[in-house]
């Protein structure tokens, strides 16, 4: 036994001064007039614990008229950018996003940019860009490998809908500024 | 015509009828409504609103229960008893509501032009009337397990058996105490013997043995057993589907409001309060539901017993306390 317990220390050296006999801590035996007193007063906290509860009121979120605020940073439906003072898109259609993209839900299909009447500020621009948003896992890679600060997470969550098809937002739809429907989280909330 | 029992007071029979019409209403307005408060009520324990998308403030929910039970296609196991298999949720519904015939809701009162007592009827016998009853569900109950041709039924029904049947004796001891004092066993006389003092205070030991009995007897947490989920499925009601299922709720409810009557009738003072005598059934009410309260408040708390547990409070703590009681309360009764 001792051999063991020196073998055990050499091993496992912050064994060597731990103690050997431990206090187990134990309740007073069940049953008896002592153990039916002890039922009564501890039910009666159980009922003052619970009551306690209905005194500090609901927590709950009445989701569909209230929501929960979101993080600046959260990582919500994307949206495509266009710059502010020539109304060009942003997207240059070089299908890194699609490229970075781990579920392979981003698929673009670049275009050269007829001089006349530019969508893009570069050489060419995204003719099709589409998300699908039934395969998206929204890790936000596709806004870390764009290089062009042209595609970003946003905040919006709500985007349930009856058919898959419903689902693949197209560049127009990712465009459009969407309805602001989420709540963003204040300083410090 | 054979007289069963000695009744206090009686009327022309078209006032009984009346009589009996109201209640039945009555009782039939606040169960339903009694379903949406637990669960509204268990909500704020669980510190959530509970249901309140239905109607105003959730309170049309109990209708779009009872839509969606009475909707639902009426099937029978094939293994079952088909009559039999019926007359459960039947049986166990009628011994809740006749039981609501001896509630008194008031004294006799002046009504129209004659005096009109605020009860079904007062007879003599009220609490063995009040037992035999109440101890009718338990047919209901077996029968339905048996019926079912399932195991789990049959299990369910047998735990329900035992427990009401254990704890029948209890809750029958509890109420003795207050029997003697009172020194009557017609619940109008009952109630008038608290004139000076409610009973739950020299008989408050009785008062806590029967609602313990009380909560076992209406088969609710912690004693609601026979439907443990865990290991039974639903007890004895698991083979019933739609509103044969919901006269087991509903009788559930209708049983949590007698045994809260009774417990106010014997230990509460009955309709006595402040006020003219037309607030008597309000008091009533109003002290009935209060219990009905502790019923949903208990069932916030507690977790269920084990089946071991249950018997050995049945018999080895409640029944000892019972007697107790009895003994202390007789001996006093003697002496003073």
């Amino acid at each position: 036994m001792s051999d063991r317990r020196d073998n055990g220390s050499q091993e496992f050296p912050y064994l060597a001064d731990a103690v050997e006999v431990i206090s187990v801590q134990r309740g007073p035996t069940p049953g008896g007039g002592g153990g039916a007193f002890r039922a009564f007063r501890e039910t009666l906290r159980g009922l003052k614990t619970t009551m306690a509860r209905v005194f500090e009121g609901p927590v709950t979120i009445q989701y569909p008229e209230e929501k929960t605020p979101v993080y600046p940073r959260f990582r919500g439906r994307h949206k495509l950018h266009r710059f502010e003072d020539t109304g060009l898109e942003k997207c240059v259609g070089c299908s890194l996003c699609a490229a970075a993209c781990p579920a392979d839900c981003i698929r673009v299909v670049a275009a050269e940019n007829d001089p006349e009447d530019r969508v893009s500020a570069g050489e060419r621009y995204a003719a099709v860009y589409e998300i699908n948003m039934a395969r998206c896992i929204f890790c936000g890679y596709c806004e870390v490998a764009c290089p062009f600060d042209a595609i970003t997470m946003g905040h919006e969550y709500e985007l349930a809908d009856y058919n898959r098809s419903d689902l693949i937002f197209t560049k127009e739809m990712l465009l459009a500024d969407p309805l602001e429907r989420t709540p963003l989280r204040r300083e410090g909330e | 015509m054979i007289s069963l029992a000695e009744v206090g007071f009686a009327e022309a029979t078209w006032i009984l009828v009346l009589k009996s019409l109201v209640i039945f209403a009555v009782i039939f307005a606040i169960v339903p409504v009694l379903t949406v408060i637990e669960r509204k009520v268990l909500g704020r324990f669980q510190q959530r609103y509970g249901p309140n998308r239905v109607g105003p403030v959730g309170l049309m929910q109990p209708l779009a229960d009872a839509l969606k039970l009475i909707g639902k296609e009426a099937f029978r196991p094939q293994n079952s008893v088909a009559g039999l298999w019926a007359l459960g949720p039947i049986l166990v519904v009628f011994s809740g509501i006749t039981v609501l015939a001896i509630l008194p809701w008031g004294n006799v009162q002046e009504i129209g032009n004659g005096p009109v007592g605020l009860y079904g009827i007062d007879v003599s016998i009220g609490v063995l009337y009040f037992f035999a009853f109440g101890a009718f569900a338990f047919y209901g109950l077996l029968l339905g397990g048996w019926a079912s041709g399932s195991k789990y039924s049959f299990l369910g029904a047998m735990r329900s058996a035992a427990q009401l049947i254990s704890y029948e004796v209890s809750m029958g001891l509890a109420l003795l105490g207050a029997i003697m004092i009172a020194g009557s066993l017609s619940l109008t006389e009952v109630v008038e013997a608290q004139d000076d003092v409610w009973f739950v205070v020299p008989q408050i030991l009785g008062f806590l043995t029967f609602m313990v009995a009380g909560f076992a007897e209406a088969n609710r947490a912690p004693f609601d057993l026979p439907e443990a989920d865990a290991e039974l499925v639903a007890g004895y009601q698991t083979e019933y589907g739609g509103m044969r299922w919901g006269s087991f709720m509903l009788a559930e409810y209708i049983e949590m409001v007698v045994i809260s009557g009774i417990a106010v009738t014997f230990f509460l003072g009955g309709w006595m309060g402040p006020g003219p005598g037309f607030l008597d059934p309000i008091w009533m009410l109003l002290k009935t539901l209060s219990l009905v309260f502790v019923f949903f408040w208990v069932r916030a708390t507690l977790p269920r017993l084990r089946y071991d547990q249950l018997m050995s409070l049945g018999w080895k703590v409640l029944l000892p306390l019972a007697t107790l009681n009895i003994l202390v309360t007789a001996v006093l009764v003697v002496v003073f």
